[in-house]
């Protein structure tokens, strides 16, 4: 079987070694590392992603799948840089001022974490200046927010218009989440997304992401 | 701990049995088959021939009690194990017999088709909680005297599972054995690994007709199990008591027993019912009512406490629609039955009196069938003591989402529905489409029947099964079978 195939089916199956031991024997092969990304390591959490949707798979499984491609890239990452390709996104994350409420948020941070994504947890009771200056100081790319409560999910917008006074709308994204949230609301505070699970929150973040690197 | 329910205290069974063996050597059945009450006479039953009366004896009813197996399997058309009646363990299978089934697209009800009947073969060969297919309702589009063979042989011929199945006459059962003959190679082979379960009617009050006690002779000599399907209705032709049904129920399924055994000792059988309480306002036979299904799960421990493996009408509605009730009625009637262990239960799919079936209503049930199967699994621990290592690796890692627990027993601990069941956010609800549960049931059906993968019988025993089927319809004047849109 071609080793590519063979990364790609260890992922999927969990294989966290055998992932890490076949990535460097393709570097070895001289196989160029663009290729081994793609057609092994982001080939197997393509499927996995196809198999999740449709529930053949389970949270746990995706996890792991990306726990696997987290040795890939390990082995990958030196050479990507030299090569120039950049990494998959930073995110900093947490649940709004006046809310204690974090296990959606939790979820959602271990989600992206697991998608290969760089994820700042603030935690919970977060004023919106924390927000706004973290993702500055990290040069995030995506600010996630949650709430769960209704007087608590006002807040939002406050981190929003912060970002627009400081002129960072067009740099940093903004996601929302929670159960008091909807589509409807984050159009009306002006986030750039509104994400009904964490599974979603993955897809959501990788399409802002896409769009601002345009 | 598998949990358990119990309804009858020993001491009231006993009183039960003692007062229905009075009935049958007291008041005695009548049984429209004079062989049969020959062989009754012979073994010393006083039987009057002109009344089609016979008066049971205690030695009779005690002969036939000491030979009925306690426990038996099932194997389906390739011969693999599917089934072991014993103790508490529970198999579902769907009500059968319908006249009707409801139209998926119009939700109106209709004479099924052969073609009906097929894709109904394709979903209930892909329905893993349902262990066994029925002859579930009767295409109208052959001669009426051959709809029962019929069903059985497109279920044969579709479908891998055993059938839960039964004749209209008496002629019909050459045609079924020869079906199962044709399947395993010979009479020993066929008592060795049964393919299916007849059901037996005795008509209440305490009678039995020429064709059904004839069917149970016939199932006894080529030792096919039997399911005997005894329906004391409360308060009508039946005491209104639960007790009083409870009692007329044990002497009807008892002289079933009787006529088995003496026609063939060791005949495997069911102890089985469909009684029902009469709703006396719309004159209707409630399936989903508590009180049947109370009886149900009781004379389930009578069969129990007499050593015989059981069976009941029960996970099934009287709803007419894909609805509340039907949902309702159907869980009420699965858990219950699970949790009395009755060994085989028949209903899923049934709607309006055991009179319509419905293939979403399947695929429904089939859920429903899912959960109480994971209920009475029980709760058992798991590598869940000591507790602390457990806990120690949560608050260091803040989940246990890939913990090495949770990946071994996640899917042993939890029953995960299909799409049937909507547990998504309503967000994540919206966007699948919004869907109803009829609308969820509905693409499910179509799903199952476009992935359906041919029955893996032989080709040789399939077209013997066709020549037998095309002979035992020219006896009908049928020159053709009715054809059937190609199967992939």
């Amino acid at each position: 079987m071609d080793i590519l195939n063979k990364i790609s089916e260890n992922l999927q199956d969990g294989n966290i070694e055998m992932v890490s031991e076949l990535t460097k024997q393709a570097i070895k092969e001289k196989i160029p590392p663009k290729e081994i990304l793609d057609n092994g390591l982001i080939d197997g959490m393509n499927i996995i992603g196809e198999k999740f949707k449709i529930h053949e798979i389970f949270i746990p499984d995706v996890l792991l799948a990306a726990k696997s491609m987290y040795a890939g890239m390990n082995e990958l990452k030196p050479l990507l840089i030299k090569a120039g390709i950049p990494a998959i996104g930073k995110i900093v994350i947490g649940t709004i001022q006046g809310d204690l409420h974090d296990i959606g948020k939790n979820l959602v941070a271990i989600m992206l974490k697991g998608a290969g994504f760089e994820v700042i947890d603030l935690g919970n009771d977060v004023p919106p200046e924390k927000f706004i200056e973290t993702a500055k100081r990290e040069n995030a790319d995506v600010i996630g927010m949650s709430a769960l409560l209704t007087t608590t999910m006002t807040a939002m917008k406050k981190v929003i218009d912060l970002l627009k006074e400081q002129g960072l709308s067009d740099k940093i994204k903004v996601i929302i989440g929670g159960a008091p949230t909807s589509e409807e609301f984050a159009r009306q505070i002006g986030a750039d997304a509104y994400c009904y699970d964490a599974a979603s929150a993955v897809e959501c973040v990788k399409g802002l992401i896409a769009t601002e690197s345009k | 701990m598998r949990p358990v329910i119990r309804f009858l205290e020993d001491k009231l069974i006993e009183r039960i049995i003692t007062e229905a063996r009075d009935i049958l050597c007291k008041l005695g059945v009548e049984i429209h088959n004079k062989d049969i009450l020959s062989v009754l006479s012979d073994y010393g039953a006083m039987v009057n021939l002109d009344k089609y009366h016979v008066f049971f004896t205690e030695d009779i009813i005690d002969m036939a009690l000491q030979t009925i197996p306690e426990s038996f399997k099932l194997f389906d058309v390739l011969g693999n194990k599917t089934h072991n009646f014993s103790k508490q363990n529970v198999y579902f299978t769907p009500g059968s017999a319908a006249l009707n089934i409801l139209d998926s697209k119009t939700k109106k009800i209709r004479r099924p088709t052969t073609n009906d009947y097929i894709n109904y073969t394709k979903v209930i060969s892909q329905l893993e909680n349902i262990a066994s297919q029925s002859t579930a309702f009767i295409p109208a589009d052959v001669h009426e005297k051959v709809s029962d063979s019929y069903r059985l042989y497109l279920s044969l011929l579709f479908c891998e599972k055993p059938v839960i199945t039964g004749t209209f006459t008496i002629e019909s059962f050459n045609v079924m054995k020869d079906f199962q003959l044709a399947i395993r190679g010979t009479k020993d082979e066929l008592k060795e690994k049964p393919l299916t379960i007849f059901s037996c009617c005795p008509t209440s009050p305490l009678k039995w007709s020429d064709v059904t006690s004839q069917n149970t002779v016939d199932c006894a000599l080529y030792s096919i199990p039997i399911e005997f399907i005894s329906m004391p209705l409360s308060g009508f032709i039946a005491p209104v008591t639960l007790v009083g049904t409870l009692i007329q129920h044990t002497a009807e399924t008892l002289s079933g027993i009787v006529i088995s055994q003496l026609s063939n000792p060791g005949t495997p059988v069911l102890y089985g019912g469909s009684p029902s309480i009469f709703d006396i306002r719309y004159e209707t036979t409630p399936m989903g009512a508590v009180e049947t299904q109370m009886i149900d799960c009781a004379y389930n421990e009578i069969g129990k406490y007499l050593g015989i493996p059981t069976q009941a009408y029960i996970s099934l509605s009287d709803s007419k629609q894909l609805d509340a009730q039907a949902g309702l009625e159907s869980s009420m009637g699965a858990t219950l039955a699970v949790l009395s262990g009755i060994n085989n239960i028949s209903g899923p799919g049934m709607l309006d009196f055991e009179s319509c079936q419905s293939l979403e209503k399947l695929i429904l049930d089939n859920e429903i069938c899912g959960m109480v199967l994971r209920l009475i699994k029980g709760i058992k621990p798991k590598e869940d003591f000591p507790a602390i290592p457990r806990f120690q690796e949560l608050l260091a890692e803040k989940h246990l989402l890939i913990s090495k627990h949770t990946r071994r027993y996640l899917k042993e601990e939890q029953y995960f529905p299909g799409p049937v069941i909507d547990r998504a956010n309503r967000d994540r609800w919206q966007e699948d489409g919004g869907l109803s549960l009829y609308n969820r049931a509905f693409g499910e059906v179509e799903r199952l029947i476009n992935e359906y993968k041919p029955s893996r019988l032989s080709s040789g025993i399939k077209k013997e099964l066709r020549k037998l089927m095309e002979n035992e319809a020219k006896r009908y004047g049928m020159e053709k079978l009715p054809s059937y849109n190609k199967v992939k």
